[in-house]
């Protein structure tokens, strides 16, 4: 089935006059966000295939910025009569006065592909998904008589979404996501431990002839078998190794929320007033690249209409730069960088990040080992969280090691670490040259969720506090 | 009262589930729902969002299979196709003898007070005017507060669901809040603070409070240092063991026993806490901020103990992990959503002075990347201030606190007497906890 643009199914004539009734009081700015979007989901938990469900929601945002002011309202109904409602209800919201008439000329359509899909996910039988849990299911159980219990989930999403403004935006995008998640519980005289892994990538139902699933649910279950024999971590600072792929989510929230410009702009950011500063150390280089093909967070356009981009935040340690959306952009006059995203139609956007990474060092990973004496050694990182304004920050190890003398040794038992933002970037003193992305994310801002990458080569942050309960 | 019966999305719900075939099991959910959302930024309206939406969910099963699928509008073109997605998505499930919808087991509703006539008329410009006057009365707090945001939401929904089995609800409910968040600075350091106010409507909202609890949450945090290591007494904040709680409460779940994945599974009558706890879960408690009259399934929410004087008594369970555990539904469809501890004599205060060194948490970080249910690992980021000699003393921040959850039960040395009925699934209140590792400097 071919999916089609969504700037086919309106009239130009009727954006044009929602746009229009958007500004009929006397706002400068309005803009409408259509989404439509559908997601197939099957999950499989105790050798069996659960509630194997879809769903499918369309609607649109209409957002009206009258000086200093934002009026929002969404609506399910996507015919002119329902738009002009929203349209109505969002400059009234946003109305201070009572403006003129204004004229919208939209420009011709722009979109911007940064990933061909070869197989839509539409497009594929659901018994085809159903039945790659039972592969997850049956390859993690294989791994080791310890395993007791399996749980895997399939998901993919087709978003369609057109932006339209009264500056003359006029842009669509059709965002396919798939992702694969196994959990494993292993049992043993400890108690149970979980391990798990994720497959997800901005491309359609083509990532199961790239990759496999039988792998992840072994390396899953791999994991959680491997830390029935883990020792509760450290506590107190140490030196952490942090493995290739695995440890973007510490750029993330070290500084990437802090980078955001609408937090910069309220002064709840330690890197508010810094750029051309030194803030991190002179290893790092820090990039967000919308444009990353496959990744998680590949966008086409971002949910204001912009073109998505690659942008550099900070360069051999100096900030170069923060990530943007309209509002920001248009106060500070210059161009938006393609980070106003928003989860879906129901949500005002605001800056978010996309795939966000550290560019490749020249150690080779295994010499980074061996120069630490004693530290812990993260293969795999859970999420994390940052309070901005103080830069302190944590994220959780879920595969982790002891090194002793420049070698890993035993496994770790769970725990967070915890850090301030710049004093950690200002710590890493050894990066590799082995970078790769890692899995799949979800970032959480002001209640909205959207779909992340990050990656990074293997790197070392001189100290960190360790949340374990060993001396 | 949870208001009048909402009939119009009752008709499509019974039309929903009158299309059942034989042999086929067909629940209906509808729902209907509204927003207001005002964002205020030196005593200016930053943003206004005002909106409706809907939705239908159907579930379908036949044969042990379960398919579900749903839908943002629920016009008769969009149920019928949400129905069909949901009869094929059926077809894909591996058969299972414990499937199947809720039988109506003949508890009684305890009726809730969900909706509030107050709310419902208050003008819109004077929800502006609450947001303009909570920032108005948080700068006053002190000199060095800058605003982060201030909000004032409020929302209604209008649900209706039906079954084959005979379950028919529908119910409408509104609720408000406000809230605000700040910035602090004091030699080069931000500290930040935040607070909400909660009522049935916002004439009963307690703004000064909240101005205030929000400025003392960041002037009190400013200057903290990193603490040293150690195993040390923590006095949990309420609303930080009201999340302590809820994690605990996941652990409980039917689901997660029945697939042996709770740390609790076979221990049913041990003593698994410290004879000081006694855990409930009461959603037919109105002071408990998720009180409700029916669970996820529809059927009567109800008061449960799962822990009396620390021994386990229950495990929670809906239709289905009832079903495969060879008992009843407790009416937790959805988990426990009003969990709390039988309250001390203390005040918080009174806990502290009984305390030489340990350490007060005010608030938690990363309790979802560093707490893991499966294995009872915890440990979560933290701040709050140092206990010494029965007092507290110097603020703390950037450090961790680890143990594992079934330690922490059976290490409570104390509960405080200060209840606080939060926005959360469970009920704040002080909670003293020994043998906590402090992970610092």
């Amino acid at each position: 089935m071919s999916i089609i643009d969504l700037s086919h199914e309106f009239d130009t004539s009727v954006l044009a006059r929602v746009l229009d009734k958007g500004r009929s009081t006397g706002a400068g700015f309005s803009e409408i966000f259509v989404e439509d979007k559908r997601s197939m989901g099957a999950g499989l938990d105790d050798g069996k295939v659960e509630a194997v469900s879809s769903s499918r929601d369309s609607g649109a945002g209409i957002r009206v910025i009258h000086g200093d002011t934002t009026g929002f309202a969404y609506t399910s109904d996507l015919t002119e009569k329902g738009l002009m409602a929203a349209a109505e209800a969002a400059a009234a919201a946003a109305a201070t006065g009572t403006g003129g008439a204004h004229k919208v000329s939209l420009q011709s359509m722009s979109r911007q592909k940064v990933n061909d899909v070869r197989i839509a996910p539409t497009s594929v039988p659901k018994a085809r998904k159903v039945e790659l849990l039972t592969i997850a299911n049956d390859a993690a159980r294989g791994v080791d008589a310890s395993i007791v219990q399996v749980s895997a989930g399939y998901s993919d999403s087709t978003r369609r979404i057109l932006v339209v403004n009264s500056d003359g935006v006029f842009a669509t995008d059709e965002q396919v996501r798939t992702i694969f998640r196994v959990t494993a519980v292993a049992n043993g005289d400890t108690g149970m431990q979980t391990g798990y892994d994720s497959l997800g990538h901005t491309i359609g139902f083509e990532l199961f002839d790239e990759e496999s699933v039988e792998e992840l649910a072994e390396r899953a279950a791999r994991q959680a078998v491997t830390k029935l024999r883990a020792r509760p971590a450290p506590s107190g600072a140490l030196p952490v190794v942090i493995k290739r792929g695995s440890g973007g989510v510490l750029f993330h929230e070290a500084c990437g929320h802090g980078l955001e410009a609408d937090l910069v702009a309220r002064g709840a950011s330690v890197y508010a007033n810094r750029v051309g500063q030194q803030v991190a150390s002179p290893l790092v280089t820090l990039v967000d690249d919308g444009t990353m093909s496959r990744e998680w967070g590949a966008i086409g356009i971002d949910d204001e209409g912009h073109k998505s981009q690659r942008n550099v935040l900070i360069e051999n340690g100096i900030l170069t730069d923060y990530m943007w959306d309209h509002i920001r952009s248009v106060q500070e006059g210059r161009r938006p960088s393609g980070n106003g995203r928003r989860q879906s139609y129901e949500h005002l956007p605001m800056v978010r990040m996309t795939n966000t990474f550290v560019l490749n060092g020249t150690e080779e990973p295994d010499d980074i080992i061996r120069a630490t004496e004693k530290g812990v050694y993260v293969a795999k990182l859970g999420g994390g969280s940052v309070n901005t304004a103080s830069g302190d920050f944590v994220f959780g190890m879920t595969e982790a090691y002891l090194i002793e003398n420049g070698e890993i040794t035993e496994p770790l038992r769970e725990g967070n670490l915890i850090g301030n933002g710049p004093q950690v970037l200002a710590d890493i003193d050894l990066l590799g040259n082995d970078f790769a992305m890692g899995n799949p994310g979800t970032c959480g801002k002001d209640g909205q969720g959207v779909p992340v990458g990050d990656g990074q080569p293997t790197l070392r942050v001189k100290s960190m506090t360790i949340g374990g309960t060993a001396a | 009262m949870s208001g009048r019966a909402v009939e119009d999305l009752q008709a499509i719900a019974d039309a929903i589930v009158a299309e059942a075939q034989p042999g086929e099991q067909i629940a209906a959910h509808l729902g209907r729902s509204s927003e207001t959302d005002i964002r205020v930024r030196n005593q200016e309206i930053e943003h206004f969002v005002s909106a409706q939406s809907q939705s239908v969910s159907i579930t379908v099963i036949v044969d042990g299979r379960t398919g579900a699928s749903s839908a943002g509008a629920f016009d008769e073109t969009s149920w019928r196709e949400v129905l069909a997605e949901a009869r094929e998505n059926a077809t894909f499930g591996t058969p299972d003898e414990f499937a199947g919808l809720a039988e109506p087991d003949g508890v009684a509703v305890v009726e809730q007070k969900l909706w509030d006539d107050d709310l419902a008329a208050f003008p819109t410009d004077k929800k502006i005017e609450i947001a303009k006057e909570l920032e108005r009365l948080v700068l006053a707090e002190d000199a060095r507060i800058r605003i982060d945001d201030v909000n004032y939401s409020d929302g209604s929904t209008e649900e209706a669901s039906a079954t084959t089995l005979g379950i028919r609800s529908s119910s409408r409910s509104n609720s408000c809040y406000a809230t605000v968040s700040v910035l602090v600075d004091d030699n080069g350091e931000t500290q930040t603070g935040w607070a909400y106010a909660l009522g049935d409507s916002p004439l009963v909202f307690d703004l000064p409070a909240a101005a205030r609890k929000a400025a003392e949450r960041a002037t009190r945090l400013l200057g903290a240092v990193k603490p040293a290591s150690k195993v040390t007494t923590v006095v949990l904040d309420p609303m930080v063991t009201a999340q302590f709680l809820g994690i605990i409460g996941s652990t409980l779940n039917g689901e997660s026993v029945s697939k042996g994945r709770s740390i609790f599974a076979d221990r049913i009558g041990e003593q698994v806490a410290s004879p000081l706890v006694t855990l409930v879960d009461d959603p037919t408690d109105s002071r408990s901020y998720y009180a409700r009259e029916t669970d996820g399934d529809g059927l009567a929410a109800r008061r449960n103990v799962l822990m009396e004087n620390g021994v386990l008594k229950m495990f929670v369970h809906d239709a289905y992990s009832a079903r495969r555990m060879n008992t009843k539904s407790t009416g937790n469809a959805g988990g426990c959503v009003a969990l709390q501890l039988t309250p001390g004599t203390k005040t918080q205060e009174e806990l502290i002075a009984g305390i030489t060194e340990g350490v007060l948490i005010d608030s938690v970080q990363g309790l979802h990347s560093g707490v893991n249910p499966v294995s009872g690992d915890f440990s979560t980021g933290a701040s709050g201030l140092m206990i010494r000699d029965g007092k507290t003393a110097e603020p703390v921040r950037e450090f961790t606190i680890a143990s594992t959850l079934q330690r922490m039960l059976l290490d409570v040395e104390a509960i405080g007497c200060d209840l606080d009925w939060l926005p959360m699934r469970a009920t704040g209140v002080s909670l003293v906890i020994s043998g906590v590792t402090m992970s610092g400097a």
